[in-house]
């Protein structure tokens, strides 16, 4: 089969492998019909996160048809259309007994502090991921579900993990109604936490981003109020003068490891890998949100540390909720909302580029080039 | 105001928000909401038809975090750990819990070595690496490259210079390298053939 695979820092191609096998009874090999780009395999491609091997192939958003199952499989049959969730998740372990699907403890040997991811490091379990013709998905009974026959392609792929983390980024805000909400980002996650914000009541949804093509999008998408950050000496300032000094009531991270807006904290964590992660965005949401306010995380970090403002958090007495999310959790609602044409996911989709051309297609995103917003991949493209 | 007990007004009223924006407020309930509560003790949703699962075979020792009591059941295997870097990596996970910072630093090392025994090792074969093929860059100049950094204000263009750096800063630095020991090697050779 055909699949992309990492060759180091900034290098993937595309290279014959081998049909992956069935490695557990409850296994089934999923042919891949469509896949896309994360803004967090960037954070791979850039070699930012530990134990990324050459060899292995990305991909965590992806949809497909069942090809084979596994002797202990019930819910699928080869034939099935399905999408799968980026967690790779058992079921039963104590934390997705308890609906933490994104931190199950039985999929992970290299980390206990992350569950499984595919395609996504050997630091999330060593999973290959779905940028490739096949892919092998573990618990096939848990993790995927057949796509609906009403939902388009495009918007079954965006609800494995874009979709559905930006919605959960909101419900991390606790948002209530007339919340003021300010989303730091304004690439997939952080477009589908504003929209999402106004499904649960805010009063007033701004977004910061230092793109122009993403914050148009984030006004025409999401209904946002937008500020570019380098129009801006002092970005807090400004977001303390746009609430009467008083803060956001909300705070949504939507951009995690390689965010912009800090020279020295890019260059020694994207560049140097002396951080886990360039906390400017999640500094500027402690500074920005006002006392006794929430900040949610959403955006993805690298396990070392990151030099984050914790006193300005304590001093604020502020909620800080993070997670990965447990996307299927999610889903029944999130198919409510596309159904009813609240959400409409592949409103964000700029770019569709065939498994052969993906180098060019992470450099685009990478570089963020043709403006850029959310690149799906087509194995098989004609 | 922020200086007297009220909350600012909002510059747009609930209800106009209601009728302009397609969904407003249909997840207004906060505990009606798909990831509330946190925590739902909830076995019957998940799908699964086992309390503990089956094992997958263990085809090789595999690494693991000191921090597990067992080898989890199901793992991936892709990339098993092999040469210098494999070593670097399994040390890291037999020495190191996830809590030291030893433990990613060293991982970090290895991938930094990993990727230098693949770059030589596809040097042997009929596919070496192509580092204009495999970095994408060609997509300047097919996605419009200048236009897209030219007029606007991007943050991040201040450190994209040192993207290239990054890529084939080891590549010089190994020629180089290479370059000076072939010089040395060659300037011992002679003049171990002068004193002969």
């Amino acid at each position: 089969m055909r699949a992309m695979v990492y060759r180091g820092p900034y290098k993937i191609r595309v290279e014959e492998k081998d049909v992956p096998p069935i490695e557990h009874p409850n296994d089934a090999i999923v042919r891949v019909t469509m896949a896309a780009i994360c803004g967090s395999d960037l954070h791979l491609y850039h070699g930012m996160m530990p134990d990324t091997r050459v060899g292995m192939t990305f991909g965590h958003e992806f949809i497909g048809v069942v090809e084979q199952v596994g002797s202990s499989v019930q819910n699928l049959q080869p034939g099935d259309r399905v999408m799968v969730p980026f967690n790779i998740f058992c079921g039963t372990c104590f934390f997705c007994a308890r609906g933490l699907y994104s931190n199950c403890h039985n999929v992970n040997p290299n980390a206990t502090a992350v569950g499984g991811i595919y395609g996504y490091s050997h630091t999330c379990g060593g999973y290959d991921g779905g940028q490739s013709e096949y892919v092998r998905v573990p618990f096939a009974d848990v993790g995927p579900s057949i796509i609906p026959d009403w939902m388009d392609d495009e918007d079954a792929v965006l609800l494995t993990d874009a979709c559905p983390t930006g919605y959960f980024g909101a419900q991390l805000g606790d948002i209530v109604e007339g919340d003021v909400v300010v989303v730091f980002g304004a690439g997939p996650v952080g477009l589908f936490a504003a929209k999402s914000s106004w499904l649960m009541g805010a009063g007033r949804v701004i977004v910061i981003d230092h793109l122009e093509h993403r914050l148009e999008k984030a006004r025409t998408f999401a209904h946002a109020e937008t500020y570019n950050f380098t129009d801006y000496d002092d970005l807090v300032v400004h977001m303390k003068k746009i609430t009467d000094y008083l803060g956001a009531d909300v705070a949504i991270d939507a951009v995690g490891a390689e965010a912009d807006g800090s020279f020295l904290q890019q260059v020694t964590s994207a560049k140097l890998k002396l951080q886990g992660g360039s906390p400017v965005a999640l500094n500027w949401a402690i500074d920005s949100v006002r006392k006794g306010g929430t900040v949610s995380v959403v955006g993805a970090y690298g396990p070392l540390f990151s030099a984050v403002k914790f006193g300005d958090a304590m001093n604020k007495g502020l909620t800080l909720r993070m997670n990965q999310c447990p996307v299927k959790r999610q889903w029944p609602r999130l198919f409510e909302h596309v159904r009813n044409g609240y959400l409409k996911p592949s409103d964000i989709v700029t770019h569709r580029i065939p498994l052969e051309h993906i180098s060019e297609g992470y450099h685009i995103f990478s570089a963020k080039l043709d403006g850029c917003i959310k690149p799906l991949v087509i194995p098989n493209a004609a | 105001m922020t200086y007297t007990p009220q909350k600012p007004p909002l510059p747009v009223s609930v209800d106009e928000l209601r009728s302009r924006i397609p969904g407003w407020g249909v997840d207004l309930n906060p505990k009606d909401r798909p990831a509330v509560p946190k925590e739902r003790f909830d076995l019957e949703a998940t799908g699964a038809h086992w309390d503990f699962p089956e094992r997958q075979l263990e085809k090789w020792p595999r690494e693991r975090s000191i921090e597990h009591g067992m080898l989890p059941p199901v793992f991936g295997t892709s990339c098993p750990p092999r040469g210098i870097s494999g070593a670097i990596r399994k040390y890291a996970y037999a020495r190191y819990s996830e809590g030291r910072a030893a433990h990613w630093l060293l991982l970090l090392a290895a991938d930094r070595v990993d990727a230098v025994e693949h770059h030589l090792r596809s040097l042997l074969t009929t596919h070496p690496d192509n580092p204009i093929t495999e970095t994408g860059v060609w997509a300047e100049f097919t996605h419009h490259g200048m236009a897209s950094r030219f007029g606007q204000k991007r943050a991040d263009l201040a450190h994209q210079p040192l993207d290239p750096v990054i890529v084939a800063g080891p590549w010089v630095a190994a020629g180089g390298a290479a370059y000076v020991g072939a010089r040395k090697l060659a300037k011992a050779m002679s003049s171990s053939n002068g004193h002969a």
